[in-house]
């Protein structure tokens, strides 16, 4: 079974790469420009590379390696399309090898097709049970396509709060190499190591608190031994008991903040102050039917831009605070030329730096 | 391992009931609409341990309805336990737990009522005494169970026709005032059909006002307005078991599928907390014990002998403006001027209140004659339970 850490190692990486080139020099005695192309891409030199191994495969169509370089090339380019459509052909062509499945899969999964991802590597592992990169890469699938879920069942919005998925690509064709029967074996796996594609987590946590907490070994090599999940829990911890103490007086004046906060909104649309009104909204908020925001704006403004007296005001305000999040509910009374109006709200609050900015807003 | 853990959470949360009912068997009477035959064929899935099995048909379901949350919450599990030993329904990360328990209790109620499906075709809910032959169909919402039962009127028996997920009220029944955010128990119909145009997404696809409070709702002090039987925005497929202000709402489909029964002013539409169900034989013998006693005030009106006629009616008996004192002393004045009475009842209906009071709600067309008078109204009468019979509490033309 393999290991439940979704994220391989990326420490070992380097070495292993360059294992991989010495060997597939010798694996592909067919022709001096296969390594001469990688060593070209090793070097960053793409276009001079794509230019090569456009030449190699003029020369011989059928060729999965060169095929396969190329599909390479093209993505490390930035060139999706033209990579997917590449990988795609030798899945037509070569349907027994995975490789092609898996890298297919790293670029669905960048431009966040994930159900296309999950079937091409639900292929490769058709044809390679015991492939451990894809089922790697099919267990961080999965868990994307969970999180979509999740965000539709709950209306939640994790684009933002989600790291991106980190799908491992295969940098070289070995399954060609294997003879037909003979299985990938577990040790054969390391050789086509992967190079991580994605970004990596932009949300990296600071290393200061943890260094607080331990203060006694100050010299110790800190950012990347840390567990993440460790950190990440403990951070909010440690904050939860800092504050404890002053916690009474802190709430009840950020409620009040976020009263106030409220307060200006109305205000703003009142006065028909549409740039006021607009800023109140966090950046992420999460516009009614999911519309673009400029379109959200667009609509928004027209209404609030129209002629006659508006009158807005909220009451029975109730905050329910919960960390950096708070609920409000409250009654609006609303008024103006055509419709007058009493609803029960739901807002909610977002801490923006010293600001509260709304992430939702809904009747009911 | 982690199947086994995924499979117990999920049940665990749906308090597994008894075996699924035999649709074989009733496949008149078991409306296979919505989606809960397909969430308990999912649920057994899991039980049984076919993860995939349950994916493929959650995937399904979900083709079927495509803003369905639950079902996305399910898939969410499914997929996530693919990838990790998942503990809970509802793995999401940072989710809001007011949302996941939402989805859990919708869950419940759902996989509940298709288990306990048999009772509403093999029993009567209580309240359904007696339909008139005009009201072609009633409806009978179970809060509790978050379920919407429809009858057909077959000559005056109630036939079961099919049922639905509702939800309700946020902070439960027993409305008594504006804003309490709760749904009315008692007797109602539907009075309007708003036109779609003016109302937002946020009703779906219709809306139809009940009459809320109706005269024994005043008459007990409640107040409030505006409770309606309306459909669900078009961002979902349905909200939680207790999500409304008071209103019962329904999958826009299953509104559709309603709209088409109701006569406005007439299809009865009762609302209770724990629908009670009685026998064929039990329902039958309490409608004709209630209609004898209807038929001896008929008589002892005819009569004309006032003790008789007034041992009919409560201590605390009341008309609009009137009192018992008030009442019984009118109609001994218009009876001194009396020779003969004949009253013929027709149309009549008879539904029990639901709740804690034993109070029956009894609507017909009088016909009235006498020597110096005629006179046809509609007329409908509360009948309460006193002193260990039944005794009109209320009258007035309806």
């Amino acid at each position: 079974m393999r290991p439940t850490s979704l994220t391989p190692s990326l420490a070992r990486l380097p070495a292993l790469i360059l294992g991989l080139f010495l060997s597939a020099s010798v694996a592909f005695a067919s022709a001096d420009t296969l390594p001469e192309i990688q060593h070209l891409m090793k070097q960053g030199q793409m276009p001079q590379a794509l230019e090569k191994v456009d030449s190699y495969i003029s020369g011989r169509p059928k060729d999965a390696q060169g095929r396969f370089l190329k599909g390479l090339i093209l993505t490390e380019m930035g060139r999706p399309a033209e990579a997917i459509a590449v990988f795609t052909k030798l899945t037509e062509d070569y349907p027994e090898l995975p490789e092609p499945y898996n890298n297919l899969a790293v670029l669905y999964a960048q431009q966040k097709q994930y159900d296309k991802a999950r079937t091409a590597l639900e292929m490769a592992i058709r044809t390679h049970p015991s492939y451990s990169i894809a089922h790697e890469n099919l267990g961080d699938v999965y868990a994307k396509l969970a999180s979509q879920a999740y965000d539709k069942a709950l209306q939640l919005d994790s684009s933002n709060s989600v790291t991106q998925t980190k799908l491992s690509l295969i940098r070289e064709l070995i399954s060609t190499s294997a003879k037909p029967g003979v299985k990938p074996s577990a040790t054969a796996h390391p050789v086509a190591e992967a190079v991580k594609m994605a970004v990596v987590d932009p949300a990296k946590p600071a290393a200061t608190p943890s260094a607080a907490v331990a203060p006694v070994a100050p010299q110790v090599k800190p950012v990347e031994k840390l567990p993440e999940p460790a950190k990440t829990e403990k951070a909010p911890d440690t904050k939860a008991a800092s504050t404890t103490l002053a916690k009474p007086a802190g709430t009840e004046s950020t409620e009040g903040e976020i009263t106030k906060a409220l307060q200006n909104w109305a205000s703003a649309w009142a006065r028909k102050d549409v740039k006021g009104y607009l800023a109140h909204y966090a950046s992420d908020f999460q516009t009614p039917g999911g519309v673009p925001r400029k379109t959200w704006e667009a609509e928004r403004t027209q209404r609030i831009d129209k002629p006659g007296k508006l009158q807005v005001s909220v009451e029975d305000v109730k905050v329910s605070l919960a960390g950096d999040k708070a609920t409000v509910k409250f009654r609006q009374h609303y008024s103006s030329a055509s419709l007058k109006s009493s609803t029960g709200k739901t807002v909610v609050f977002v801490r923006s730096g010293s600001k509260w900015l709304i992430l939702q807003e809904r009747v009911g | 391992m982690r199947r086994a853990a995924l499979a117990i959470a999920l049940i665990a949360a749906c308090a597994a009931g008894p075996a699924v009912p035999d649709i074989a068997r009733h496949p008149t009477t078991l409306s296979d609409s919505g989606p809960e035959p397909q969430l308990s064929r999912i649920f057994s899935e899991i039980e049984k341990n076919n993860l995939d099995n349950a994916l493929a048909q959650t995937e399904s379901l979900l083709q079927q309805y495509p803003n369905f949350r639950l079902a996305h919450l399910i898939k969410g599990d499914l997929l996530l336990a693919r990838s990790m030993p998942i503990t809970t329904f509802g793995n999401a990360l940072n989710a809001p737990q007011e949302k996941l328990s939402d989805l859990r209790e919708e869950a419940i109620a759902r996989l509940k009522a298709y288990r306990d499906k048999k009772a509403s075709s093999n029993y009567v809910p209580r309240y359904l005494l007696q339909m008139e032959p005009d009201q072609k169909y009633a409806i009978v919402v179970d809060t509790q169970k978050s379920r919407l039962y429809l009858y057909q009127n077959d000559h005056g028996r109630p036939r079961f026709v099919a049922d639905y997920y509702v939800t309700h009220g946020k902070l439960g029944t027993d409305k008594t005032r504006e804003g309490d955010k709760k749904t009315p128990i008692g007797i109602y119909h539907v009075t309007s059909s708003l036109p779609l145009k003016k109302l937002g997404d946020f009703y779906g696809s219709g809306a139809f006002p009940i009459n809320y409070p109706n005269e024994w709702d005043k008459h007990q002090g409640r107040n409030g307005h505006g409770i309606w039987l309306h459909g669900t925005p078009s961002d979902t497929f349905s909200r939680p078991p207790k999500a409304s202000d008071g209103c019962v709402v329904l999958a826009n489909t299953d509104l559709d599928a309603i709209a088409k029964t109701l006569q406005l002013g007439l299809t009865p539409v009762i609302i209770s907390n724990s629908i009670e169900w009685l026998s064929f034989d039990d329902w039958q013998s309490e409608r004709s014990a209630l209609n004898k006693k209807i038929d001896d005030w008929r008589q002892d009106w005819e009569s004309r002998d006032l003790n008789r006629f007034l041992k009919h009616y409560s201590r605390k008996f009341q008309t609009k403006d009137q009192t018992l004192e008030q009442f019984a002393k009118q109609k001994s004045l218009v009876n001194a001027s009396k020779e003969w009475i004949k009253v013929k009842l027709s149309n009549q209906s008879m539904f029990r209140n639901p709740g804690q009071e034993e109070v029956v709600v009894v609507t017909f067309d009088q016909d009235y004659r006498s020597n110096n008078l005629n006179n046809q109204m509609k007329k409908r009468q509360y009948w309460i339970r006193e002193d260990g019979t039944w005794k009109i509490i209320f009258e007035g033309s309806s």
